[in-house]
């Protein structure tokens, strides 16, 4: 994660507004993408959003700068999308999902190789929602690791400090994701595949 | 899968390590070896790396709408410091 060095700590735990309102600049991008990615909703992406920098403001005094000041906002944010998906009513994910074993059980199944798809094809508003749908499949453990990893950029230790997991739990968990993501999207391109008749 | 399904199934914990650059010189050598003769691994390892790629590519480039940033400020008493005013 691209550090603020500009950023004062102790001008921020005394609460100086001027450097607070830095702070928001600097990271409020960042971490209301964090919250739509996870979340997948404008509106509850932009709750998040603000509940992160009110809390931060509340907490900033007792900030100990263990963590980089990013890694901090991100275990807000996160922990508070978490909260939200864990909240909504139908879980489409299984909750006792063994996340953690690093015995990754069946093999994948669909074997079609759709990576010579025309680039278009990749592009198009459908498959755009393919990807979309594909991260909303995922269980929130897997959803938050491949969040911040993949989409945020955070490196192995950076997502475990996020998480409060261990870093072989977040290697686990992001080739997880990745492989049942990989699933759903072959699902969508093996199709495109036989109707565009374009096999290698 | 063709070949031997165990050693699919011993090479596929290994793959985010593989197609991130983490792995070993002699596990990427092992993996190469491995997928040379077994087309369903070399398979999935494509699908996998273009998964990887299309989530990536449709990170860049996006900001914070203005009118999320405006509400934002308005939030936390910030508005008179909202950036561009
Ligand atoms: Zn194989």
């Amino acid at each position: 994660m691209s550090e603020n060095d500009q950023l004062s700590l102790d001008a921020l735990r005394s609460g100086d507004r001027d450097e607070f309102a830095r702070m928001v600049e600097a990271y409020s991008p960042r971490i209301y993408r964090l919250a739509l990615r996870m979340l997948g909703d404008a509106q509850e992406a932009e709750d998040v959003l603000q509940e992160t920098f009110l809390n931060a403001f509340r907490s900033l005094s007792r900030f100990e700068g263990r963590s980089s000041l990013g890694t901090w906002l991100h275990r807000i944010a996160t922990n508070q999308a978490l909260m939200r998906l864990r909240k909504r009513e139908v879980p489409t994910f299984s909750v006792d999902e063994p996340v953690d074993d690093p015995d990754l059980g069946e093999l994948p199944r669909q074997l079609v190789d759709w990576c010579c798809l025309p680039e278009e094809e990749f592009m198009t508003a459908e498959a755009q929602s393919q990807l979309d749908a594909a991260v909303e499949k995922l269980s929130p453990a897997l959803r938050a690791v491949f969040t911040l990893r993949e989409l945020q950029g955070l490196s192995t230790r950076e997502t475990s400090e996020v998480l409060g997991i261990s870093e072989s739990a977040v290697k686990t968990r992001l080739l997880r994701a990745r492989l049942q993501l990989r699933e759903h999207l072959t699902a969508y391109f093996a199709e495109r595949v036989q109707e565009v008749g374009y096999e290698r | 899968m063709s070949g031997s399904k165990q050693r699919c199934k011993d090479l596929l914990g290994a793959l985010s390590d593989y197609l991130d650059g983490d792995a070993d010189e002699r596990l990427c050598a092992e993996i190469e070896r491995h997928m040379a003769d077994c087309p369903d691994c070399r398979v999935l390892v494509d699908t996998l790396r273009k998964t990887i790629i299309l989530y990536r590519e449709r990170e860049a480039g996006e900001g914070l709408p203005s009118d999320v940033q405006t509400r934002l400020y308005r939030r936390l008493n910030l508005e008179d410091l909202l950036p561009g005013t």
